[in-house]
């Protein structure tokens, strides 16, 4: 079930023409680019918490799709505080108007946790009619609108380092929030601090191709069966990092690195943590597929639930 | 005389993080103005308790756009404790990932965040909703040409990210910045990959890049000489020229009240009253009693802490590291500053501080600064030597104490820890973003940004551009 970049790639430039994929996905997203390329695009709202924005910054790396046909050809990016060009009043009466009108039909994206203590002033987002919106109150008002939540990132699906032990603002993940508050609306976790920018459009994608194909709840429904008891799509989290790793072998045949310079051995001994991740970096590689994680150093399990607290000490086994 | 009224802007966007203005504007000036950090996430307390080396990697989820500063002022600070340097191979790849990112994010700080304060981009998603009255002065063939810059910028940011990654794993969150060095030895590939990528953004800078802002200043001509504020500048010292770490590509250094005094660290101290933190939050480095957040507290208004240097607020960024190093304006730089503005100018100090202190010259610093690192970075590969030792083991022992500073994209970085018993027992981080959108201190001095403020127009309370514009100048 695992796509490759070069999969990937194949997938949005709609060349594909049967790599062992699911039959489910390659279509899906070649009729996705075909539609949203001509018809109107579907609104996102991009909500930012307790984050770094290193999630968006991530996005900006794209390649394929590029960025640029995402942001003007794919989706219509109504609210994104780190790229719109409105700002204030406007920007936030803008999103609560198109979010009214598209109720059940949009996607709600969250990066950064949400934290509730002190009435969630710990994180405040805009302000609208002289009232201080909190992250909170603004998720209470727009998540139950929203057809799905796709948390990108480890803050948004877990909490993340925003949630780390000695957190004293209340930071929680978006499944956990939206449980507490009931909420209904179904959470896809894009994990990863941050996530491989493959891993949020191509989730973007699946997802609005399958709403696209059988409307919100059912189409939701289906990416909702993609998702393992983390609720991350197995497409790109389906797979052992350590399994999967091209230096699997040397741990195989018990040859460990002593430093981190040293290349000729396994980095388990350090404290590399692919053992216990999943994620597909050891096919799709990062940044162009320059490098990845443990070519360089080693996993520090940004993926996984109980990152960091549980994925550390990093630099030891 | 109007009355006085009081605008609200919140969120502040296309910045890094959330950020509220709150201006009081009469007879169309901003007469006073308050910044409110608006998010909270508590690094120092989240960092207590844990393996030392451990702070590289999470310290670096503070900020997305500039994590490799982060890596490294905390590698510093550590190395600093155990007293180790790294090796010139490691010194220089850290340089190189460091440089690396300042370019990608001075590229994205002026087109993708900036740029639409002075380019008018389509009317759709993200370039909408605009103000009524958005003062894009741009004609149609230079905001055509403005979206096409903007579009190839995504491109030569990527690229930028790429040249990281090829030493540092993955961007952002860099994996080969730790305690000792960097974790892998550049290969040959590598090098060659980072060499000819560079050409590229060099390339981009130097034709796109600088023309664009030198273009910009020139059709904003108002707001080369808007929102000088104290005019007042701190540099802490970035990218080490030599292995001893005494020598800087943008040297530290103080500049107040017209005059240059030298840096010392032991002049900084952070400032509470008007922040959401309990008075011990506050003083000198690796001081701080408390330190517990205080939301009720009486008159503050903002998660951010107020840093100082001897009592002085201060400008930190591209401008104020191109002020206080007096450093040399690029060929194209010159030659626009003589075309648009009749200015004979070979160095920053040249334009004058008028000029440099302003919305559209801390623009033009921050791209005259990329064009500095691009050139330096050249240097760097020249001087690697392929496969060689980046890293040594640092010794840290189990109490110490230790603080690093360096320079980030949008500014000087502090980091100070202690260590007892083997585990960080105090971590302070002072932001580039601390210095310059504080809030008031204890002495009542508004913070660096607020006071910038002072004075730009707001012709229009419903479209009141110029404050974000002046904010997105310092790219908090």
């Amino acid at each position: 079930m695992t796509l490759s970049r070069r999969d990937f790639v194949r997938l949005c430039s709609g060349t594909v023409a049967g790599y062992g994929i699911s039959r489910i996905f390659h279509p899906a997203v070649r009729q996705t680019l075909a539609e949203t390329l001509t018809g109107e695009r579907p609104h996102v709202f991009w909500l930012q918490g307790q984050g770094c924005t290193g999630c968006s910054v991530s996005l900006l790396n794209s390649a394929h799709p590029a960025i640029a046909e995402l942001l003007l050809r794919i989706i219509s990016l109504d609210f994104h505080p780190t790229l719109m060009a409105g700002e204030g009043e406007p920007a936030i009466s803008l999103m609560h108007r198109l979010a009214g009108e598209q109720r059940g039909r949009f996607f709600l994206v969250v990066e950064g946790a949400v934290p509730v203590r002190e009435n969630g002033r710990f994180c405040v987002i805009g302000e609208d009619r002289h009232r201080e919106l909190t992250l909170e109150g603004v998720l209470r008002d727009m998540a139950p609108q929203a057809a799905a939540v796709l948390a990108m990132g480890s803050c948004a699906a877990y909490g993340g380092v925003s949630a780390a032990r000695g957190s004293v603002t209340g930071a929680m993940g978006m499944r956990a929030f939206l449980h507490s508050a009931e909420i209904q609306t179904p959470v896809v976790n894009i994990p990863g601090c941050p996530p491989h920018p493959d891993w949020m459009t191509g989730t973007l994608l699946v997802a609005l191709d399958a709403v696209g194909r059988h409307g919100p709840a059912e189409g939701v429904a289906e990416v909702m069966r993609l998702l393992d008891a983390e609720g991350r799509p197995t497409l790109f989290y389906g797979a052992n990092t350590h399994q999967n790793c091209p230096y699997l072998y040397l741990f195989d045949e018990g040859r460990m690195a002593g430093v981190i310079t040293d290349k000729s051995g396994c980095r388990y001994d350090l404290g590399c943590k692919g053992p216990g991740a999943m994620c597909d970096s050891p096919a799709r590689r990062w940044n162009g597929a320059v490098n990845w994680c443990v070519e360089n150093a080693l996993c520090t399990g940004c993926v996984q639930p109980d990152f960091p607290d549980g994925q550390s000490p990093f630099y030891e086994r | 005389m109007s009355q006085p009224m009081t605008i609200a802007i919140d969120p502040i966007s296309r910045i890094e993080g959330h950020l509220k203005a709150s201006v009081m504007v009469e007879d169309g000036r901003v007469v006073d103005a308050r910044l409110t950090g608006g998010m909270y996430r508590g690094f120092e307390s989240i960092l207590k308790g844990r393996d030392p080396r451990d702070a590289v990697q999470i310290t670096q989820r503070i900020c997305g756009v500039c994590p490799v500063s982060h890596a490294l002022a905390s590698s510093m600070a550590l190395e600093k404790a155990a007293g180790t340097l790294p090796p010139r191979n490691g010194r220089l790849a850290r340089n190189l990932m460091q440089g690396a990112n300042f370019l990608q994010s001075h590229i994205l700080s002026f087109y993708h965040l900036a740029g639409q304060d002075f380019i008018e981009g389509p009317d759709s998603a993200p370039f909408r909703p605009r103000y009524a009255r958005p003062d894009l002065r741009f004609d149609a063939r230079l905001n055509a040409l403005g979206m096409d810059e903007y579009l190839e910028a995504l491109e030569v940011r990527r690229t930028c990210h790429e040249m990281a990654a090829l030493f540092g794993g993955r961007m952002p969150h860099v994996q080969g910045i730790l305690a000792g060095g960097a974790a892998a030895r550049p290969t040959k590939a590598q090098i060659a990959g980072f060499r000819a990528r560079c050409e590229g953004v060099r390339a981009f800078v130097e034709d796109k890049y600088l023309p664009m802002v030198y273009l910009a200043a020139s059709r904003y001509r108002d707001l080369c000489g808007m929102g000088s504020g104290y005019a007042a500048a701190l540099c802490m010292g970035g990218f080490p020229q030599d292995d001893g770490g005494q020598n800087f590509l943008f040297r530290p250094g103080v500049y107040c009240q017209g005059q240059d005094y030298p840096f010392d660290p032991l002049k900084v101290a952070e400032y509470v009253r008007y922040s959401w933190f309990a008075d011990g939050a506050g003083g000198r480095l690796l001081s701080q009693g408390g330190g517990a957040v205080d939301m009720n507290k009486a008159g503050a208004y903002s998660f951010s802490k107020a840093p100082r240097y001897d009592g002085h607020p201060m400008e930190v960024g591209p401008h104020a590291r191109m002020w206080i190093s007096h450093a040399e304006l690029s060929p194209v730089g010159a030659r626009l500053a003589r075309k648009y503005f009749g200015m004979e100018a070979a160095g920053i100090r040249d334009l004058g501080e008028r000029f440099v202190f302003s919305i559209m010259g801390r623009h033009l610093a921050r791209a005259e600064e990329a064009f500095v690192v691009v050139k330096a970075i050249q240097r760097w590969l020249d001087e690697l030597e392929p496969g060689g030792e980046t890293w040594t083991s640092p010794r840290l022992p189990s109490s110490a104490e230790g603080f690093a500073c360096t320079e980030a994209p949008r500014g000087s970085l502090l980091h100070a820890l202690s260590i007892r018993d083997g585990a960080i027992s105090q971590y302070q981080i002072l932001p580039a973003t601390l210095w310059n959108c504080s809030p008031r201190d204890d002495m009542g001095q508004r913070g660096p940004v607020e006071q910038a403020l002072i004075g730009v127009t707001v012709p229009d309370s419903e479209s009141p551009v110029n404050v974000g514009r002046l904010i997105r100048a310092f790219d908090p």
